[in-house]
């Protein structure tokens, strides 16, 4: 019973921060560390629980972000002598529009590509993502193309004594992403302790036997990208309002790297693994600017990766999960969601 | 009429890269069951050795394609050596966590080794097109198709005709009993990857004369041989040498008659499309090698 007070005092002490913490630019690493958090939660639900190595999981975030960014500022299209247009949008539309859109998406790429397994699925998920950006790289009339969608208006809320507040203070951004990365991190709980999380789990451990006693093993992945593909979705509009520019680089390969950094070094499959998978590998790139370029960070991340896969297969969280058992002794099991593929 | 027949012609060409590319990553999934994220950056490999050798060491530059292709392979011996030989019976998604580990660490290794700037290699043949009837080709292009065809050839009755062709075939469809056969599996698992990568060494050598090689060259270019290899099937060599023809010219008649800047589309679209239909590959009864 105690443990589970532990992840509280961890959010409370995240809540503090921006009270304590003197240096505004901390708070933006935490912040878009935090952006990435959710976005690695919602690919450790398909990658970690039902053992789906979907590498375009970036599509999903990309989409959400063009999806809230372009309901934010309208668009108009000529299609021949037709004209449609599609008039400015209040900030929270856009941002649950961005979900359903992603989620969408995440249906029908759920109903594709789960027609195979393994090494085609994995290419089927890439080639998404990489079909996404020729679109938002040469769809120049909505997507503006290389040349980017720029003066995106921050989120905002009404707030009791202040009125309606634009999100330009980093604060206000900085509680929102935690509000919303704790929901998140809620949300996969919940499913990962339901019946569908039980399936996944079931039909990641030994999908014949799932589906020989009526798992119904492709509506259950389905539903999980679903869901991941809407939170990676709502990740990416955070993101867009946040940054407030987004140009099809959103959609590169090396997001859903880094995403999938994030979940492998925490620990695939268990729910703290993304976060602190993702602290790691948020806050990282930002401390190592100052003494490393880039292209050195990058070959650390790459040798990194190699490096936990070798040494750290399940990641950090099991392996400290799996310490803390042994010393309270042989009697104590280790958490449920803990295992790992 | 006369464009159809050009864009024929200029598919074709690239197509021949293209299955270059294809087939050395479907003999290496074939097998080895590796999923290799490092593809591309063999192929940026071997575009920058063939711009170290013939601009920086001033080498002939038909020697340099020989080296660029055996540098190739004997980077990917080492990177079979060093990382996969440690992971036989790892399952497939470990290996190309692995892997992709290790594609991003190369290319921006080649990054700061040779820095973001594109390079361009210099070639012994004249730049004025030859000219047949309604179709025009660069005399580089003629070289390169030859070369590729060749190889593809060559390849083929390595793979059919020889003994280590039968070796590996063997070490694929049954490794057990290939082993007690005295076939040395380790052994034939490096050859593999060390060949699939030479093939992609080889391809950038011969492409990067006809157009520029940067660090991330290989990125779009490893997708396009993952399509290739996902239409004529996984492991199917035959079936990835008409996959990438089958890409190139419809990549070219995709630029020529839709848009120009979907070009690099045609082939993802074209693999949904085919997964969606016939997800066993176009070409594949089986998953077989050869």
């Amino acid at each position: 019973m105690s443990a589970r007070i532990y992840p509280w005092l961890f959010v409370a002490f995240l809540a503090s921060v921006p009270l304590w913490i003197g240096n505004q630019y901390f708070l933006y690493i935490l912040t878009s560390a935090g952006i990435f958090i959710i976005a690695a939660i919602s690919l450790n639900l398909l990658l970690g629980f039902t053992g789906q190595l979907s590498l375009g999981h970036v599509a999903f975030f990309g989409i959400g972000a063009y999806v809230a960014a372009l309901s934010t500022l309208g668009f108009d299209l000529e299609f021949g002598s037709a004209r449609f247009v599609f008039p400015r949008q209040p900030v929270w539309v856009g941002f649950f529009a961005a979900i359903l859109v992603a989620g969408g998406f995440g249906l029908l790429i759920g109903k594709l590509a789960f027609r195979v397994r393994g090494a085609y699925f994995v290419i089927v998920t890439i080639s998404f993502a990489q079909v996404m950006r020729m679109i938002a790289l040469n769809w120049v009339d909505l997507t503006e193309g290389p040349m980017a969608l720029n003066n995106i208006p921050p989120l905002s809320l009404w707030i009791p004594g202040e009125g309606v507040v634009g999100f330009f203070k980093k604060e206000y951004n900085y509680y929102l992403v935690l509000v919303l990365a704790v929901l998140s991190y809620l949300l996969v709980q919940r499913i990962v302790r339901s019946r569908v999380g039980r399936a996944m789990i079931a039909l990641r451990e030994n999908e014949p036997l799932a589906l020989s006693v009526g798992v119904d093993v492709t509506r259950y992945l389905v539903v999980a990208t679903v869901v991941s593909a809407g939170m990676a979705g709502m990740a990416g509009a955070l993101y867009t309002h946040y940054i407030r520019i987004v140009d099809p680089d959103v959609f590169l390969f090396i997001y859903t790297v880094t995403m999938v950094i994030m979940v492998v070094t925490g620990g695939k499959g268990t729910l703290a693994g993304p976060v602190v998978g993702g602290f790691i590998f948020g806050a990282l790139p930002e401390l190592l600017r100052e003494v490393a370029s880039p292209e050195v960070q990058w070959i650390l991340y790459g040798i990194a990766m190699i490096a936990i896969v070798f040494f750290l297969p399940q990641g950090i969280v099991p392996a400290l999960a799996a310490r803390f058992a042994a010393r309270r002794g042989p009697g104590a099991k280790p958490e449920p969601e803990a295992r790992a593929p | 009429m006369d464009q159809f027949l050009q864009h024929i012609v200029n598919g074709t060409i690239l197509g021949g890269t293209y299955a270059l590319l294809g087939i050395g990553l479907t003999l290496i999934f074939g097998i080895m069951r590796v999923v290799n994220f490092t593809h591309g950056e063999l192929y940026a490999f071997g575009a920058y050795m063939a711009y170290l050798l013939v601009q920086v060491l001033q080498v002939n530059f038909f020697l340099s394609l020989v080296l660029a292709a055996a540098l190739g392979v004997a980077l990917g011996a080492l990177i079979e050596f060093v990382l996969l030989r440690r992971l036989r019976g790892a399952d497939i998604d470990t290996v190309m966590l692995v892997m992709i580990g290790a594609g991003i660490a190369l290319q921006n290794f080649w990054q700061l080794a040779f820095s973001g700037v594109a390079k361009s290699i210099n070639h012994p043949f004249p730049n004025l097109p030859l000219v047949f009837g309604p179709v025009s080709v660069a005399p580089i292009r003629i070289f390169v198709i030859i070369v590729a065809i060749a190889l593809l050839i060559g390849f083929y009755l390595l793979i059919n005709r020889t003994r280590i062709g039968v070796a590996m075939r063997a070490s694929f469809q049954d490794p057990d009993v290939a082993a007690l056969m005295g076939v040395n599996i380790p052994l034939m698992r490096t050859l593999t990857f060390g060949l699939g990568s030479g093939l992609a060494a080889i391809a950038g050598a011969l492409l990067g004369p006809i157009f520029v090689v940067t660090p991330t060259m290989g990125d779009l270019v490893a997708l396009k041989a993952f399509a290739i290899v996902i239409l004529g099937g996984l492991g199917n060599i035959v079936g990835a040498t008409i996959g990438g023809f089958v890409l190139g010219i419809v990549e070219e008649f995709g630029a020529g008659y839709i848009s120009s800047g979907y070009r690099d589309a045609m082939g993802f679209l074209l693999i949904i499309v085919v997964l969606a239909f016939k997800p066993q590959g176009l070409f594949a009864a089986k998953e077989r090698i050869g």
